[in-house]
């Protein structure tokens, strides 16, 4: 049964102390019910008071062929008793369903870590399909872990079999079978997952039953299996947290929620148009559930009309907001230029994925920040919040509305595929301690008469809705008079105009929060920039490197457009400027033309989120006088897709993956 | 803004102060004094109409209306007027539009609201020429048209905007002529339609495409060329010496002569508005061995897109509370008390 085929040397053992944190990592077949096992057991791990963080990473094909390198799906939780920031670096459990889901985690794997696999997985044809020539579990390769391999298929059969379901059905539960066992392992209590069976299967009582059998079943082997000293159960205590009422969210939910918020505080009701498309389609769900409080949202024909429709309900007195990836947001450009020429308020939100073009749909990265700041035609500036985190991301979307309602203008909100789907603990905020910003639309001629591109002192223009008598006009994409916004091409006029848009734009600085110092001194050494959701690995690494006595401060942006007016003094305190960022250097490049800085890159375009060691070492390396670089792939970090054995296969499809994978 | 009573406005409250500048003797001059004699029969108010543009000549049209208006970007008048009829449904939305606008590069959007049946109407002046970008070849130019782009002639066979408006599901076809009397009777009819109204406009372009039309638009010899359909009428033409039958052969329809006022016996079809299968015939009978079909091809009203959308709206929300708080303190939640707890 159990084959421990590696027992800790004591030097392994003692090579690590005591964990506060754990990394696990369940992988199978993406039609093993992977996503939901973690999802699961992200909850457990929240309700038993740990700090977490996520990372879900799926093929970008909806259902690979069974088997396949590149079908396989993986969930990586990463949970302790201190705070988590990031997903982990490297797995101390990996939990694999079959020979593919082996081959592509195992390398990412702690020495001395934990393999559990299902024995009843690794036949001839599975191995065969994951390039084994003789079963791993049997051959020595995994010597450097520990395995334990036993017939999970076989035992969740058996433990399913009262219950009269067909073969197939009663292997679905294999994923229930195993969450039991890590529960087991990790002390997490199995009640709300026990609850949720009983909603999700309410309609086939059978099924909620069988999948809540395999799930003690599992528990029960790991209470009472003799499995040997290689696996035991690990009890973490709750990490410290500020007392309040605390939820899991993902970013795709705390934006809509936010949103829906932000919306409240200006006193407008939202209009959401949007297109599927990973992995920005969340959003569009959520908002579609929020109809109470005011929200309309359309699925529109496509990307253009989907931000049109926005520009139109916004023009109409509703906040427009749109919402997509790189791909769509490029297709919004000329429209996100009409709001620009027109002054309506509109919110833009990007998910990024992988780029250019198709990409890598469902890998993250952050390669659209020039796009989000410089990527229209004309000179057309708009302001560009970037969220950090998922729980971030509500406050940002709160911003981001502020914006666009406070100063006429469209506003670009980043956020990616790893916040949107990424998982964490949030503090329930008390929305009441909120500052509103009621919109005040024109309802009356003013005494001096009516003009729709007058701007108050902040340079917006005034919101009429169409229905309001004595303020008839015409607004358009054509260059507009000063004042009248009749059709004007005149020189002196466009210089004006294109100035008073820059000024605008330029003058938000004044209205949004100084630069703070996340972490550290205000001046020093050493300065790591980070924006958007590498903010986990860089925090971690900053305070590591702290822990060993380096003067390093990290500073963390959130306005990209316009920058905080003290940034500029803030990063010239600093000997070095170093910037990690998941693309080839975008925020370097604004900060050198902004600020006049030396800002040094620290790049990593592999769709996989930084490892804190990567720029714990860049770190060392930037006090060394050897700044930034980039960060090689590694193809042991996560499991990647093995490419060429399925050209073409997702060719068509793979830019717009259906809603099941975003 | 609820108010239905008709409010009296002459067509010259529906004009605005700015320079119309389209080149001299354009058919756009037309259609814009049609409108604008329009407006004021319908009993509406400037305040609560929007026209809606996409570019090309056609799309400057809102700039001279006094109401709100809205200059959009190539082909997405449709998908704006869309965010603008949903974020408020008492609005009364004009779309104004071209045929390389609404068929090329704003295919897919005039498709998708016809299909919906948003309540608007859209008015595409065809005059099967880009104009503005200084004459090349559109998407209704007939197959030989000469061009800056096209040269030797063009070869793609053009597209039928009123077969394209059927085949897209519109509940509303109507056609008329820039110059023609009769274009406010399409246009009145088109309004009162509620739904998705499609009216395609044959509109002189003099700079680019000249007489393009004239073969049927031609005072002299209009009678003959002409079928101006009337829901409940014959379908006659030439002084109601000419008709229009069923032909089982072709499954199409067919000339025939009336004899003395004897329009039965020839077997001339009455026009029905509701019938989109006569619709289809109607509005693709080639010009030359037929006349050209004109006023309300097709009328038959279906539910709208944004009444649907609104009573969906109020279906959902009924009995929730819109409560912020409650919203993000939903899902499986925990209390951190003081002291960490140890489970």
């Amino acid at each position: 049964m159990a084959t421990a085929v590696h027992e800790l040397t004591p030097q392994e053992a003692s090579a690590e102390p005591v964990p506060e944190a754990i990394v696990v990592r369940f992988a199978g077949d993406s039609g093993d019910g992977m996503q939901l096992t973690g999802g699961q057991f992200t909850l457990a791990t929240a309700l038993a008071g740990n700090d977490l963080a996520t990372f879900p990473d799926f093929p970008a094909e909806i259902r690979a062929p069974q088997g396949t390198l590149f079908g396989v799906s993986a969930f990586q939780i990463n949970f302790g008793s201190t705070a988590v920031e990031t997903a982990g670096d490297a797995p101390d459990v990996l939990i694999a369903m079959n020979p593919a889901a082996l081959k592509t985690n195992a390398p990412a794997l702690k020495p001395g870590g934990l393999i559990i696999a299902d024995e009843g997985e690794f036949g001839p044809r599975n191995l065969a399909k994951a390039g084994y020539e003789v079963s791993p579990l049997t051959d020595g390769s995994l010597a450097k872990w520990q395995t334990l391999a036993f017939n999970i298929s076989q035992l969740t059969l058996d433990a399913v079999k009262p219950f009269g379901l067909g073969n197939k059905e009663a292997l679905r539960c294999k994923n229930m079978w195993t969450l039991g066992l890590a529960l087991w392992m990790f002390d997490r209590p199995r009640d709300a997952i026990v609850d949720w069976l009983k909603a999700k299967f309410a309609k086939a009582p059978e099924l909620a039953e069988a999948n809540i059998a395999a799930l003690n079943a599992g528990h029960a082997y790991g209470e009472t299996a003799e499995l040997g000293t290689s696996i035991r159960q690990h009890s973490l205590s709750p990490a410290p947290a500020e007392p309040g009422l605390y939820r899991t969210v993902t970013g795709a939910e705390s934006i809509s929620m936010g949103l829906v918020a932000g919306a409240q505080l200006a006193g407008v009701d939202m209009f959401f148009g949007g297109y599927p498309i990973t992995p920005a389609s969340a959003i569009l769900h959520h908002l579609s559930r929020l109809k109470q409080f005011g929200v309309t949202t359309f699925q529109a024909e496509d990307e253009i009309a989907a931000v049109a429709s926005a520009i139109g309900a916004s023009y109409a007195g509703k906040l427009g907001v749109t919402s997509s990836s790189g791909p769509g947001i490029a297709l919004k450009g000329e429209a996100i230029g009409l709001a620009i020429m027109t002054e309506l308020p509109l919110v833009i939100v990007n998910s990024q994925r992988g780029g250019p073009s198709t990409g890598l749909p469902t890998k993250t990265e952050q390669s659209d920040l020039y796009q989000a700041v410089y990527g229209r035609n004309g000179d057309a500036p708009l302001p560009v919040v970037s969220a950090r985190s998922p729980a971030d991301a509500f406050e940002c979307a709160i911003e981001a509305i502020r914006l666009a309602t406070q100063f006429m203008t469209p506003v670009m909100l980043l956020t990616d595929g790893y916040i949107a789907n990424a998982a964490e603990p949030w503090k329930v905020p008390d929305v009441s301690t909120f500052e509103p910003f009621p919109v005040q639309f024109l309802e009356e001629k003013p005494e001096s008469g009516f003009l729709p591109y007058a701007r108050d002192a902040k340079g917006a223009r005034p919101w009429v809705k169409p229905g309001t008598p004595g303020l008839l006009h015409r607004i358009g994409g054509i260059e507009k008079q000063q004042g009248t916004g009749n059709i004007d091409y005149a020189p002196a006029n466009h210089q004006a105009m294109t100035d008073a848009r820059k000024a605008k734009v330029d003058g938000i600085a004044n209205h949004i929060p100084d630069q703070e110092v996340t972490l550290g001194e205000t001046s020093g050494k050493l300065v790591v920039v980070g924006w958007g959701s590498t903010f986990g690995p860089i925090h971690q690494a900053v305070r590591r490197a702290r822990a060993k006595g380096r003067d390093v401060s990290h500073v963390h942006i959130r306005h990209i457009w316009p920058l905080p007016k003290n940034l500029a003094v803030l990063l010239k305190g600093f000997e070095h400027i170093l910037v990690p960022e998941m693309n080839t250097g975008q925020l370097k490049t604004v900060l050198r033309d902004e600020l006049l800085v030396d800002a040094k890159p620290l790049n990593k375009v592999s769709g996989q989120p930084f490892r804190i060691a990567e720029i714990e070492a860049a770190i060392d390396a930037a006090l060394a006088g050897r700044g930034g670089g980039a960060v090689p792939a590694d193809d042991t970090q996560l499991p990647e897709p093995q490419s060429g054995l399925d050209p073409g296969r997702n060719a068509g499809h793979a830019g717009h993956v259906s809603p099941q994978s975003a | 803004m609820n108010d239905m009573t008709p409010i009296k406005t002459a067509p010259k409250d529906w004009e605005t102060d700015q320079e119309v500048r389209w080149c001299p003797g354009c058919g756009d001059y037309a259609i814009l004094k049609a409108v604008q004699r329009t407006m004021p029969e319908l009993g509406v108010k400037p305040e609560n109409t929007v026209f809606v543009s996409g570019i090309g000549c056609s799309s400057r049209f809102p700039y001279y209306m006094e109401t709100y208006g809205f200059h959009t970007i190539h082909g997405r008048a449709p998908a704006v007027a869309t965010g603008v009829k949903l974020a408020n449904p008492d609005l009364d939305v004009w779309i104004i539009t071209g045929d390389g606008d609404a068929l090329s590069i704003g295919g897919n959007h005039t498709m998708h609201l016809l299909r919906r049946n948003l309540d608007c109407q859209v008015l595409l002046f065809n005059n099967e020429i880009y104009g503005l970008t200084k004459g090349q070849y559109s998407p209704t130019s007939r197959v030989g048209t000469r061009s800056p782009s096209t040269p030797f002639g063009s070869v793609d066979r053009p597209a039928n905007p009123c077969a394209f408006a059927l085949g897209a599901g519109a509940r509303f076809i109507g056609r008329g002529i820039d110059v023609h009397k009769n274009l406010p009777t399409v246009l009145k009819a088109a309004h009162a339609h509620k739904g998705a109204s499609f009216v395609e406009i044959f509109q002189n372009c003099i700079v680019y495409n000249d007489d393009v039309f004239a073969p049927f638009t031609e005072k002299k010899g209009a009678a003959e060329n002409q079928l101006w359909v009337e829901h409940g009428k014959p379908l006659l033409y030439a002084g109601g010496a000419k008709g229009l039958a069923f032909d089982q052969e072709t499954f199409g329809l067919k000339v025939v002569e009336v004899v003395g006022g004897e329009w039965q016996a020839a077997g001339v079809i009455v026009h029905d508005e509701t019938k989109r299968a006569l619709a289809h015939l109607l509005v693709e009978m080639p010009f030359g061995a037929y006349p050209v079909a004109l006023g309300v091809i097709f009328n038959a009203p279906a539910p709208t897109f944004e009444s649907a959308v609104v009573e969906q709206n109020l279906t959902a929300s009924k009995g929730k509370k819109a409560d912020l708080q409650a919203l993000i303190s939903e899902g499986q939640t925990w209390q951190v008390e003081k002291e960490p707890h140890i489970i």
